[in-house]
């Protein structure tokens, strides 16, 4: 299961604010994709799902599996979205459904791909609550979005993402709006679902100390062009385009920077 | 809470521009402080802020929650303070009691050794407005979009009825923040985030406070433009500016701050000069906040 982008290219107005970006995440690997706001990855990452906002048209080629998916019909699109790809966003808040319970729209996502009656569509949304560590997933499963603390609404987006145990999970920026302490757990969590269910995952951040906590490989984007991609390794021990570097030094001149000196 | 200053180590505090930094090191050239030698410029003591809960049922009693409980805080003048704390955890209500900004249900602030009375008037407040300077996460939100940069920036000049030449005073302070002079006549929408900041930064200090008060200043903006404005407040804090800055962001307060006091619950639970504090901590939830922070490997 692995996904390929090839020349992918956003417009806007006529202005191209993703520019010829090509990538493939083969399967089971964890790729970030890293900018600063304005460098593409967000929009990216929109069009790889068919979320586009309107107005922007993309082109080129996305790849899931061999099989080309962008700017597939609506209808065949929803069938991969949850099923095969997951996605969590920044702000749960906009991801989540006010209107309807955290245990409805678990089990939402699972009885779109699989005839269960409700009860134990139910049962299911517990067990997938607990999996994602809600406190007292029986009676979360009874609340709306807007009766859980940010990092609880978060754990509940991604447990709607994974419900239907899908291939490939993006995610971004899914800690940018969380507490530092609650962001590690987040995280955490992310890593060991990822790994527990050998997804591939996308994870899109300007941060390059997260990028370094949750991914192998990193593709950087400056103005809507791939700057320079490689294991994350490289690119943190050694970076070849002065964009990567000058990510790395402003970084470091502002991070928390642990045990060394003093 | 402890005394401030803590005993320092052997070899003294070397923060973030690698000088040595004692407050009896300093030289005079920026006029001494009016209080006496030791007295902090910055003083609060049993500040307490009470808020009351929106009712869950009508006619219920209203629930009091504690935003603020028992705080004591001294700021040496000439000090780089951060405040670094969780969201809820109390760091923005203090700065606005400390800036006059929000009435304490208990407790007071002394600035300069003047108490500060929240329930005066403008004009009553003006001489802390003029000791202070104050700087925001969000420039979008912060700067007019219907004035342009100079008249932004030389409003507190007109403000707080300061004489002289305001222009030369905006060309000066534009200068000061690394924007060109002629910025003054455009307006804030032509500016990207990070110009706009500086802007802002322009206007903070333009009346020459003594004291410059973030919240969140470098949060909102990109790593590069962070590490800029970080470089302006570290020449800045190097020229003599006391600072309080609030930050969830332990890497900014790392780079620019003497002392650092943490938050939870509406305490300060820890506070003493950076490198102790960060590097020896004494309290647990310092260690909780301080292990969840994420590094780079090998850096």
């Amino acid at each position: 299961m692995s996904l390929e982008v090839t020349d992918l290219v956003v417009e806007i107005d006529d202005r191209r604010v993703v520019d010829g970006i090509s990538f493939a995440v083969p399967d089971g690997a964890r790729l970030g994709l890293i900018g600063e706001s304005g460098s593409g990855k967000s929009l990216t990452a929109l069009a790889l799902m068919g979320l586009l906002p309107d107005g922007a048209t993309a082109s080129g080629s996305v790849r899931w599996n061999g099989r080309e998916i962008l700017n597939l019909p609506d209808r065949e699109l929803a069938d991969i979205r949850g099923d095969e790809i997951g996605m969590v966003f920044q702000e749960p808040r906009t991801a989540l459904n006010p209107i309807r319970t955290i245990g409805r729209q678990i089990a939402e996502t699972i009885r779109i791909h699989e005839r269960i009656d409700r009860r134990a569509a139910r049962a299911r949304a517990i067990a997938e609550a607990a999996r994602v560590a809600l406190p007292d997933p029986e009676r979360i499963v009874d609340r709306y979005p807007h009766q859980l603390s940010g990092g609880q609404r978060q754990r509940a987006a991604i447990a709607i993402a994974l419900a239907a145990r899908p291939r490939l999970l993006i995610a971004d920026e899914p800690t940018t709006a969380l507490d530092v302490t609650i962001q590690a757990d987040v995280l955490r969590l992310l890593l060991s679902l990822v790994e527990s269910d050998g997804m591939s995952l996308v994870f899109i951040t300007h941060d390059l100390a997260v990028l370094a906590q949750v991914a192998t490989h990193a593709v950087v984007l400056a103005d809507g062009r791939v700057a320079e991609s490689g294991p994350l390794e490289t690119l943190l021990t050694a970076p070849a385009s002065p964009i990567t570097q000058g990510l790395l030094r402003d970084a470091t001149a502002t991070l928390w920077r642990g045990e060394d000196e003093r | 809470m402890t005394e401030n200053p803590l005993p320092e180590p052997a070899e003294g505090i070397r923060n973030g521009h690698g000088r040595f930094d004692r407050l009896s090191d300093r030289s005079p050239s920026r006029g001494e402080p009016l209080i006496p030698r030791g007295e902090p410029l910055i003083r609060a003591r049993g500040l307490r802020r009470e808020y009351l809960a929106a009712r869950k049922v009508p006619f219920a009693r209203r629930a009091r929650t504690v935003a603020l409980d028992d705080v004591d805080l001294d700021v040496a003048a000439g000090r780089a303070l951060g405040i670094i704390g969780e969201s809820g955890s109390g760091k923005s209500t203090l700065i606005r009691l400390l800036l006059g900004l929000d009435r304490p249900t208990a407790g007071t602030v002394h600035v300069d050794g003047r108490p500060v009375d929240a329930t005066a008037s403008a004009r009553a407040l003006h001489w802390l407005r003029r000791e202070t300077g104050l700087v925001f996460q969000d420039p979008y939100a912060s700067l007019d979009p219907r004035q342009s940069v100079g008249r932004i920036v030389s409003e507190p000049l007109r403000a707080l009825g300061i004489d002289g030449d305001h222009r030369a005073r905006v060309a000066e302070v534009l200068a000061q923040v690394g924007l060109d002079p002629e910025a003054g006549s455009r307006y804030p929408h032509e500016f990207s985030g990070g110009q706009r900041q500086r802007v802002a930064l322009a206007r903070a200090i333009a009346h020459r406070p003594r004291i410059l008060i973030g919240d969140e200043p470098l949060s909102a903006l990109d790593v590069t433009v962070r590490a800029q404005i970080l470089g302006l407040l570290r020449g800045l804090s190097r020229d003599g500016m006391t600072l309080v800055l609030v930050s969830h962001d332990i890497g900014v307060v790392q780079n620019l701050c003497d002392d650092v006091a943490v938050m939870t619950d509406g305490r300060i639970v820890e506070h003493g000069p950076t490198a102790r504090v960060l590097h020896r901590p004494e309290q647990d939830y310092t260690r909780r906040l301080l292990a969840a922070i994420p590094v780079i490997p090998g850096r």
